[in-house]
């Protein structure tokens, strides 16, 4: 959706605000990028922009950064982010076809963004909490020892 | 003792006084495993009933997974360990603790007193899973807030540090851990001492040391363990392995999103500074050192030690030509030495008792214990710190508590560039050397255990899929190699495959390892080199197609150009 040019300033000026008050002091293009998707939870175009200003880099440089790593988005997520574990601890324990329920339930294919955009469903590598595989993870939030019923009250929650 | 070190040391007494001065104390055991389990919810619950008589304390994980959510309670002297809990079992122990003097046994799987207290519930160092392991890296698990200074002090925290600063040089810091044997528990297994010694005589105004937490394996989770439960260990360590080198600063490189760990250890560094143990003349002494958390994006390849500098530096995370090695030119060209987590958190234990004491436990080049992480078809799957040396079949038993459906068929161990055990491996002795001429490498110590019901190929179809996805595509060899295997192992799933595949994936195997510059590539065939060694035959049937097809598998696509047809 193309902004216009004082939501675009006004974006600016946030990012600028994420970029000069980052609470850790070693500052460089890939601290900036996380801060800005920590609050924004996407990097806009002026997020690629006001980094390679801060950092004094050039665009490229800082498209090189955010391209790279897998975590960073470029659109606006859903309300709410579902993450499934695919790792192999979860593989074994079932999480294939819980995995599965999950498109079903949110009728979309793959990784992505529900019609109604409440949902973002993301895949996993490792979720950090193998112990209680599988796992799944709800804006942050971690949830073990899935099964379908807890899958399915999960996304009914979501959706609602 | 020096006085800024007594000085701590008296804070913390008033203040553990404090904090148990109540006769009832109920520690909950939160962490990321517990919280997935609603730890947290009854975290909450307990700190809401509490009144000004009971105690609620916020602890990390004693490694016990399989009996997560755990609230441990204190009442004179005693420690009843509640396992499974909900919040309405909560809710009875606290009510029941409130008002009676007597055992509680509901729910209750141990218990540590001098006495006999019950005949049906066992003591803790009565449990295999206990009595087995012996905790040096994690011996403060389960029993402390995590991050919380003068409850980590009050446990002799910091007195290696004081230590070191006060009796010992760094030379004679270096020689300990040289001399106690200690081996990078990263994966590579490098000798420790050795690394230290080749930063520790640059005389460069700057030098870092790095601890890499990344832990990108899954089914490895004793890095962030250690974070997230015992943090100021790791700070301890790091400080010293910065005085035995003559480093000036550190970073504590972690992923981000993974909260529950940054924080702890962000808090951990945070009460260091301001109480002296951080900055400048720590303790009091003439040593100035500095540390901060460096957060990643998500990259498998960014535990790697060069691509780790480079994320620092805040570009793609692709690993370096070496030479030159860190120790001449790391972090924006600086001398550099990077440890991983695990290895770090036993230096203040090394430095405490001597490494005479260290070497005490484990193999003659495998000395000290290992961190192991079981996950998967086991009845108790946790985090266990055992000596080296111990079996696979002990750990499988005695920790693990075997298998939780039908036999156990085949083990995964250190990550998915590590290998594939068949039940004939199981003998091995659990050390870097035994294990790799297994086939396989402890490599980060997380252990995956697969029942009957898991296919081999489907298990590697699985592994190099996180390879694939995770190829940090700087190599060729490494990122067309990976997508190639994948392919060929996607053909054999469902029974497509052609008469050359398998001598095609050794091929492809082969150019990855000569043609890449850091273990990504070169030990990306590992999965099915030790899976063939140990399966065979199961995986020959499905290469002349005869076994059934399989269920096609979710993962995230990652295109690549020129990706093979």
């Amino acid at each position: 959706m193309p902004k216009n040019k004082s939501d675009s300033e006004k974006i600016r000026n946030t990012i600028r605000e994420i970029i000069s008050n980052q609470k850790r002091k070693t500052v460089t293009v890939l601290s900036s990028l996380l801060a800005i998707q920590d609050s924004l939870h996407y990097l806009p175009d002026e997020a690629i922009e006001e980094t390679a200003i801060h950092c004094k880099v050039t665009i490229n440089d800082v498209w090189s950064v955010a391209s790279f790593y897998t975590n960073f988005r470029f659109t606006p997520p859903g309300n709410n982010t579902l993450d499934v574990c695919w790792g192999p601890t979860c593989h074994i324990t079932g999480s294939q076809k819980l995995i599965g329920q999950a498109h079903a339930q949110l009728e979309i294919e793959g990784e992505g963004e529900t019609k109604d955009g409440k949902v973002t469903l993301r895949y996993s590598t490792c979720l950090g909490a193998c112990a209680q595989s599988p796992v799944f993870a709800v804006n942050h939030e971690m949830h073990g020892k899935m099964t379908k019923n807890k899958v399915d009250q999960l996304i009914n929650k979501l959706t609602k | 003792m020096t006085e800024k070190y007594l000085k701590l040391k008296d804070q913390a007494t008033v203040y553990i006084d404090k904090l148990y001065q109540n006769k009832l104390v109920i520690k909950v055991q939160t962490g990321t495993s517990g919280q997935a389990l609603g730890a947290d919810e009854i975290l909450n619950t307990l700190i809401t009933k509490a009144d000004k008589k009971t105690t609620i304390l916020e602890v990390g994980s004693m490694g016990f997974m399989y009996l997560e959510p755990i609230i441990v309670v204190y009442q004179n002297d005693n420690k009843f360990y509640y396992g499974n809990v909900t919040k309405s079992i909560a809710e009875d122990v606290f009510d029941h603790y409130q008002n009676n003097e007597n055992f509680y046994e509901e729910n209750c799987f141990a218990y540590e007193s001098d006495e006999t207290i019950s005949t049906k519930i066992p003591k803790l160092d009565d449990l295999p899973q206990f009595s087995k392991q012996l905790r040096i890296a994690t011996r403060n698990f389960g029993e402390i807030t995590p991050g919380d200074l003068f409850q980590y002090i009050a446990k002799d925290g910091y007195s290696a540090l004081n230590k070191a600063l006060f009796e010992m040089k760094p030379e004679d810091v270096l020689e300990e851990v040289k001399n106690s044997g200690l081996r990078g528990r990263g994966g590579a297994a490098f000798p420790t001492g050795l690394k230290w010694s080749f930063l520790a005589p640059s005389a460069a105004p700057v030098k870092y040391v790095l601890c890499n937490s990344e832990e990108g394996d899954p089914g490895a989770f004793n890095d962030k363990g250690i974070l997230e439960t015992d943090p100021h260990t790791l700070v301890e360590g790091l400080i010293l392995n910065g005085y035995a080198t003559n480093s000036t600063h550190s970073y504590v490189f972690i992923r981000q999103g993974h909260d529950i760990p940054i924080n702890a250890v962000e808090r951990a560094i945070k009460e260091a500074y301001n109480n002296g143990i951080l900055g400048k003349n720590i303790l009091g002494s003439n040593f100035n050192f500095e540390m901060e958390v460096s957060l990643t994006g998500d990259s498998y390849v960014a535990g790697e030690e060069t691509a780790l500098m480079e994320a620092i530096e805040g570009k793609r995370s692709t690993p370096r030509f070496k030479p030159p090695f860190p120790a001449a030119s790391g972090l924006w060209k600086k001398p550099t030495n990077i440890n991983n987590v695990k290895t770090i958190s036993y230096v203040p234990e090394i430095i405490k008792h001597g490494s005479e004491w260290f070497k005490g436990t484990g193999t003659e080049k495998s000395t000290g214990t290992a961190i192991v992480c079981l996950t998967g078809h086991l009845k108790r799957p946790g985090m266990y710190e055992i000596p080296m040396g111990m079996t696979i079949n002990e750990v499988l038993t005695d920790l693990g508590g075997g298998s939780n459906s039908s036999d156990i068929k085949m083990l995964q161990t250190g990550g998915p560039l590590g290998g594939v055990l068949g039940k004939d491996a199981f003998d091995t002795k659990i050390d870097f050397d035994e294990m790799s001429q297994a086939g396989a490498i402890l490599g980060s110590g997380g252990i995956i255990v697969c029942d009957e019901s898991v296919s081999v190929v489907d298990l590697i179809r699985n592994l190099v899929a996180f390879n694939q996805f995770e190829s940090c595509g700087k190599c060729f060899p490494c990122r067309l190699g990976n997508t190639h295997m994948l392919d060929v192992l996607e053909r054999l799933c469902n029974s497509k495959s052609k008469p050359d595949d398998l001598k095609l994936l050794e091929r492809i195997g082969n150019s990855m390892k000569i043609g890449s510059l850091c273990g990504h590539g070169q030990l990306g065939f590992n999965p099915i080199s030790s899976a063939l060694k140990y399966f065979e035959q199961e995986i020959m049937t499905a290469v002349n197609n005869n076994s059934e097809p399989l269920e096609k598998m979710y993962t995230p696509t990652r295109t690549r150009p020129g990706e093979l047809e």
